[in-house]
């Protein structure tokens, strides 16, 4: 009787510092899976790194359905989870309608705003960095020819299709810019089987470089890009290793460093929404040892002044979900 | 459209309708023999993710392809089992196996792998090359055959022109065996089979196990032929499709065959929206290729198009006396 009424002591007081400690930081990651080799898998980077560093721990959930949206983020609120970092644009709406419930959490939302007292929301201008690598794709097209392939068709693909195709046409104004979207379905986001066709087929077309912003697809369009031996590019992680000196360059999208700062700042929440650019470094292009043959010295220079331009102001990049239309591209 | 963009839509047709085509088979002597299977999509996944775990693991697509058909034919076991043996409800059952294919392939690949359900991208002998027919470069020359012969027959992965092959056998099986006409009266009428003292049970078990097994190559197919890998969910519905095929070519082979086709050129037709621009004048969108093999399934279910009738005691667990 007493060992149960220590254990169960124990066990209380366990739940109570728990609950008070703090607040273990909890991170959603969207349909496409925890190691999408992309944009979720820079999500668990971040919160990684923030695990390696602080030596804390932190929950997890991988969405399996869209149903389970609210599901996720209601368990982790209730399970005191401060703050909870979600990736992805759909949970936008599932957002709204709960962070009102529960006004003791701090929520981060990335890659969507959602206008709540107590949630932040981080956006990347993926238009700049699509600018950039579509610049370098153009330089390296033999053929004048470069694709994009997105994954599901909405404004957000939209955004890197358009700051894509700007690129390319700035550096080559007959560049001719092929742009598809594997579906309209979630299911778009793990279709490598597609992903290759399309590039099959954009590649028959005369691309001979091929941006991925697709998620899991993406996997089977680079390698249908390296089988075929045209170049591609990858997105939001560093993807240059997958083919080593086929993939001429990856889109960075820092989701690392959104999450990162997110759990370092634990419940002091700063609210509104910040942006991510090139200027802040939430943008960029990738360059490693896989692709230094593929990128010369003079490429990259160009580039970078390019991106000087566009910090300072000098070009605008056109952001595509300003105004639900491209001057470069037409869907 | 030059004849060469043609050929490249065709081309990518052929690759696109095998796996639908071997699908669609295997539904055909699944359901020829009275066992509707819904778990095509299941089976091929399962079959997609133990041919690429394996060719990942011992680096020979073979093995990889063993492996799959050997998934894929458990899975058809416990198909068997359950809507055979226990004349539990066919439907039921291969829903059951589409979700428990679903969870276990991402489960297993992470506990192996531990890429999030993925398994490694395959690498040389891990994937089926694609085979140059004899002559094709040396006919390329001949004017409008050579081309086509070069472009589209040639230039796939061996499973592809197994799947070809695989009509012609099937229609043979199914209408010039005995084996063939015994399996079509189980799925018409059992009691007649019975009666004539061969095993109903022992017939479906066999149309279940040859449907496991192109279900297999299909799945592997998908993964080592034309993927280089596993990702889940990676079938994207393909085995619905090939359902939607199978009731569209009133359950028989050479029909199964153009259906699939059909249904294969749709798919590679909406990865060209410029070329469909350029021969129609207007935009036509994607979304609406995507959905036309449910249409037209849809049309010919409405019996606008001819009938399409069923094998007669398909769906019914048989039982011997009541």
């Amino acid at each position: 009787m007493t060992l149960m009424k220590s254990l169960m002591g124990a066990a209380a007081s366990i739940a109570l510092t728990a609950g008070m400690a703090l607040a273990e930081p909890a991170i959603i990651f969207d349909l496409g899976g925890k190691f999408d080799k992309s944009f979720n898998e820079a999500a668990y980077t971040g919160a990684k790194k923030w695990a390696d560093e602080t030596g804390g721990s932190f929950k997890e959930i991988e969405m399996q359905s869209e149903a389970q949206r609210e599901q996720a983020l209601r368990r982790l609120a209730e399970a005191g989870s401060n703050p909870v970092v979600m990736t992805g644009f759909a949970f936008g709406n599932v957002l709204g309608e709960v962070a009102g419930d529960y006004p003791d959490t701090d929520f981060v939302i990335i890659d969507m705003v959602v206008d709540a007292p107590n949630v932040t929301s981080v956006v990347f201008t993926e238009h700049e960095g699509s600018y950039l690598v579509g610049y370098m794709a153009a330089q390296a097209s033999k053929n004048n020819t470069v694709g994009f392939i997105g994954g599901m068709d909405i404004p957000l693909i939209r955004r890197f299709a358009c700051g894509y195709a700007q690129g390319a046409k700035a550096a080559n104004p007959d560049t001719t810019v092929i742009a598809n979207m594997t579906g309209t379905t979630p299911a778009a986001w793990n279709d490598p089987v597609k992903g290759g066709e399309l590039t099959k087929a954009q590649i028959s077309q005369g691309a001979d470089v091929v941006y991925a912003a697709a998620g899991g697809t993406g996997v089977g369009v680079l390698q249908a890009a390296a089988d075929a031996g045209a170049l591609s590019i990858g997105v939001d992680s560093n993807q240059n290793g997958m083919h080593p000196g086929k993939v001429l360059t990856s889109m960075l999208k820092r989701v690392d460093v959104a999450v990162y700062d997110a759990f370092s700042r634990g419940t002091e929440q700063p609210g509104g929404f910040s942006v991510l650019n090139l200027a802040s470094n939430g943008v960029g292009y990738a360059m490693d040892e896989n692709n230094a043959e593929l990128v010369s010295a003079e490429m990259q220079a160009t580039v970078d002044a390019i991106a000087d331009k566009i910090i300072a102001g000098d070009i605008t990049v056109h952001d595509y979900m300003s105004d639900e239309s491209c001057p470069a591209l037409s869907f | 459209m030059d004849y060469l963009t043609l050929l490249q839509i065709l081309d990518s047709t052929l690759r696109l309708a095998t796996p639908l085509l071997l699908a669609c088979l295997a539904g055909l002597f699944s359901e020829r023999g009275g066992i509707f299977d819904i778990g095509l999509e299941g089976k091929m996944l399962a079959a997609a993710f133990f041919a690429a775990a394996t060719a990942a693991v011992t680096g020979s697509v073979w093995l990889g392809l063993l492996a799959g058909i050997a998934a894929s034919m458990v899975l058809s076991g416990l198909h068997g089992l359950a809507s055979i043996t226990f004349r539990g409800n066919q439907l039921i059952s291969g829903v059951a196996i589409n979700f428990l294919a679903a969870g276990i392939t991402v489960l297993v690949g992470q506990s192996w792998f531990k890429l999030g359900g993925r398994t490694p991208p395959l690498i040389g002998g891990g994937r089926f090359p694609e085979i140059t027919l004899p002559f094709a470069e040396a006919l390329r020359d001949v004017p409008v055959i050579g081309p086509f012969y070069a472009e589209v027959i040639s230039g796939h992965t061996i499973l592809v022109y197994v799947a070809l092959l695989c009509v012609p056998l099937s229609w043979y099986i199914l209408f010039r065996t005995r084996f063939g006409l015994r399996l079509r009266a189980v799925g018409e009428n059992p009691a007649a089979v019975d009666t004539a003292g061969v095993s109903v049970i022992g017939l479906r078990f066999a149309a279940v196990a040859i449907c496991g097994l192109l279900c297999g190559i299909a799945g592997a197919y998908l993964a080592t032929g034309l993927g280089a890998g596993f990702v889940k969910d990676m079938s994207a519905g393909r085995g619905f499709i090939a359902l939607a095929a199978l009731i569209f070519a009133k359950w028989r082979p050479w029909y199964a065959l153009y259906a699939t086709l059909l249904f294969g050129f749709l798919q590679a037709i909406a990865l060209r929206p410029d070329v469909l621009e350029s021969l129609l004048h207007f935009k036509i969108q994607v979304q609406l290729l995507d959905a036309l093999p449910y249409i037209l399934t849809v049309v010919i279910l409405a019996g606008f198009v001819g009938k399409a009738v069923p094998p007669r005691a398909g769906g019914e667990p048989y039982v011997k006396e009541r």
